[in-house]
């Protein structure tokens, strides 16, 4: 039971691997995102990926209950597809209705979170030698949600961790170094100071460790990690951690290689995972051409890589990698002076010659 | 009890002091009176770094003296206890001088999820961490720039309380507490601070829009603090965005206060942008005791016995110590000794790409010192 829904969610990608085409959920999101996401349909079509996008409104609709949702169309979408792609959404604050991301997220129990963070060549930062990949926790830790006030003004908020979830992750971590070559798996943790929760999370760990011999398998304090992450990134490679450590981390990862615009992000759960562009919907510049698809780019490269079409993946990946390398057409996030469409057209023409 | 606080740093120091006064203006001359004070080594390479201390101490003359006091989780069966800390501190001036000590993974008494650091600061009630970052000509940074800003923690409470427990095997509750009264309190002496120090912004860290009530809580306090400081700019970040602000552009920040866990996490991220941990002192207050240890605590196993670990921090302790105890004179003059010595760059230790000892690295400051 416990290993189930991991063998499934890695099996799942396998059964994928025919050239058969593929249904993708596409979700555009707000702002800049209809933008970005026609920008990697774009780059999809001229590598020949072999996916037909289901694009997918997910504006809240009241039910019959008066009460605002995520609408049913989208969860039966994601029910047949299996893999979606998220544009930014507007997060709807006090509008009294769950976040798509929490409704997909519990209705597809996407426990895994992962955010590859690499330097770019051709967009210069503090650092120039991070390749990381996070992976987090995210059904349960300190953003289990479950808080009370004990008596006026003292709050009580529970971290609840589980060896099921805390193998579950572990797992999926170990997994994930094997299919893309990593070496070393860190697990990130505070057992000095919470000694039973963390201590759980980390000897699941080490018993999954167990089960990989290939890959070195560390453990280190989140405060050691912070330390040494500002000062030598190149020393961690995959990092597993519960909720909150890897909400921090893998926002001070994505800080190193120069922000949110550039970090790709993968929700993966049982059978199912959304890859997703976690940044904002920057409504200042939408509609204008200027925004940076790259983000959402990776997601996708991400996702082409779970549903195991690796040769479209490395292939995009390079064409984007080049085209910032290169620079003619970057856009202004980057320090260009290209447009989306154009840093789009970039991109097909470079992928094109890869062939 | 608030403003009680507010003096904790200078209050004890000041009736032991009064007797030295003059000699610390003029310490050539007279036979000084020595202050006492209580130094606790811990794990690692602690007694190293406080045993150099003492040696610069007593080769320049510094009125100081130490009466030593063994705790540690690791040596559990030589440690003092608790209590026996507390006398020594109160008997010498209210003050100590701190290496980090280990937690130990497993603890001796059964049934105990906490560890010694945190029953001491508990027992001492030492609420507040004050870790001031600051560039040290002559350290190479990333982003060189000038960071100077000060963090903030409450140190008593939220993740750090040690209630967990398991409901049914494989499935662990861990409690964060967070109360009024203690929050109250670190975010008037964050502003207390600032204003003390003509400090412009007090920026508090939390995770309130996932940790609703807890970090909540913690937000609405500080936003009713900030009301009574009008002179004082006061604005609120998310610790995961704080994170990435301080790897991308660390200068914006002046004083920052948060809650305990944190605190942890920005006092090592911030360490890092400025050297390490060898370089960043930090100070544990309460209303009647401080206790002046380096700012990121790591007792540093690897080193251990190798003289290779940085004593800049430590010695900035004892420097910011020397302040707290009115003996300006002697701890300006130390801290400007260290700051020579790195600015120089001549003797530079393992962290800074040097081969010199720690020992080397502290004689060095004798020589620079100059009074």
């Amino acid at each position: 039971m416990l290993t189930r829904g991991v063998r499934q969610s890695i099996a799942y990608g396998r059964q994928l691997s025919s050239e058969a085409t593929r249904r993708v959920t596409l979700i555009p999101g707000d702002g800049i995102g209809p933008e970005i996401s026609k920008a990697v349909q774009e780059i999809f079509e001229a590598a020949k990926v072999p996916i037909s996008w289901e694009p997918v409104d997910v504006t809240p609709v009241k039910g019959r209950d008066g009460i605002f949702r995520i609408p049913q169309r989208c969860i039966d979408l994601m029910h047949e597809t299996k893999v979606g792609l998220k544009g930014p959404l507007e997060t709807p604050i006090g509008k009294g209705h769950r976040s798509l991301n929490l409704a997909v997220r519990k209705e597809f129990n996407l426990y895994a979170n992962v955010r590859p963070c690499r330097s770019l060549v051709g967009h210069k930062t503090l650092y120039d030698n991070v390749d990381v990949v996070t992976i987090r926790e995210n059904t349960e830790g300190e953003y289990s949600g479950i808080e009370h006030e004990v008596s006026p003004g003292i709050m009580q908020s529970i971290k609840l961790i589980t060896q099921e979830a805390s193998h579950r992750v572990a797992k999926y971590a170990f997994e994930y170094a094997k299919q893309n070559g990593r070496k070393l798996v860190t697990v990130v943790h505070k057992a000095n100071i919470m000694r039973m929760s963390d201590g759980l999370f980390l000897n699941c760990c080490r018993e999954v460790a167990n089960d990989y011999p290939e890959i070195k398998f560390k453990e280190a304090y989140l405060d050691t990690v912070c330390l040494n992450m500002v000062q030598d990134p190149s020393q961690y490679d995959v990092l597993v951690m519960p909720n909150l450590y890897g909400d921090i981390l893998s926002d001070l990862c994505a800080g190193l290689i120069g922000g949110l615009g550039v970090t790709p992000s993968g929700n993966i759960g049982e059978g199912a995972a959304v890859f997703e562009s976690v940044h904002g919907t920057a409504p200042d510049i939408a509609g204008q051409d200027k925004a940076n698809p790259t983000a959402l780019l990776l997601s996708s490269v991400l996702m082409l890589r779970y549903m195991e079409l690796n040769r479209y993946a490395d292939r995009i990946e390079k064409a984007c990698f080049d085209a910032i390398a290169d620079g003619s057409h970057k856009t202004g996030d980057l320090g260009g002076t290209g447009t989306c469409t154009s840093f789009t057209r970039d991109i097909c023409a470079r992928v094109k010659d890869l062939d | 009890m608030l403003s009680r606080s507010l003096f904790a740093l200078t209050r004890g120091a000041s009736i032991a002091v009064r007797g030295v006064a003059t000699a610390a203006v003029d310490p050539i001359g007279e036979p000084v009176h020595k202050l006492k004070v209580t130094t606790i080594p811990g794990d690692g390479v602690g007694p190293e770094l406080i045993y150099l201390v003492q040696e610069i101490v007593k080769s320049t003359g510094i009125p100081l003296e130490f009466e030593e006091l063994f705790l540690s989780d690791i040596h559990w069966n030589r440690s003092e206890s608790i209590e026996k800390a507390v006398e020594s501190i109160s008997r010498n001036n209210n003050v100590a001088l701190k290496g980090a000590i280990q937690e130990a993974f497993v603890l001796q008494t059964e049934g105990d999820l906490l560890g010694l650091n945190m029953r001491l600061r508990k027992r001492l009630d030492l609420f507040a961490n004050v870790c001031h970052i600051k560039t040290i000509p002559g350290i190479k940074t990333r982003h060189g720039k000038e960071l100077d800003f000060v963090i903030i923690r409450e140190q008593t409470e939220g993740e750090y309380s040690a209630l967990e427990h398991e409901l049914v095997p494989g499935v662990i509750e861990c409690l964060k507490i967070s109360t009024r009264p203690k929050i109250e309190r670190i975010a008037k002496f964050a502003f207390d601070y600032a204003t003390k120090h003509g400090r412009k912004k007090v920026i508090a860290v939390h995770k309130a829009n996932i940790m609703k009530l807890g970090d909540g809580l913690f937000l609405k306090v500080c936003q009713e603090t900030a009301k009574l400081y009008p002179r004082i700019e006061f604005d609120q970040m998310i610790i995961d965005n704080t994170c990435m602000q301080l790897v991308s552009r660390p200068e914006q920040f002046d004083v920052m206060v948060m809650p305990n866990l944190y605190g942890n996490i920005i006092d090592n991220l911030a360490a890092g942008l400025v050297g390490g941990a060898g370089v960043v002192p930090a100070e544990s207050v309460g209303s009647d005791f401080v206790i002046f240890e380096p700012g990121s605590r790591h007792a540093f196993h690897a080193a251990l016995g190798r003289q290779i670990a940085n004593p800049t921090a430590m010695i900035l302790c004892a420097a910011n110590m020397l302040n707290h105890l009115h003996l300006d004179t002697y701890g300006n003059a130390l801290r400007q000794a260290v700051y020579d010595v790195v600015k120089e760059g001549k003797v530079r230790t393992q962290d800074f790409g040097g081969y010199a000892k720690s020992t080397e690295f502290a004689d060095r400051v004798v020589d620079k010192f100059k009074i």
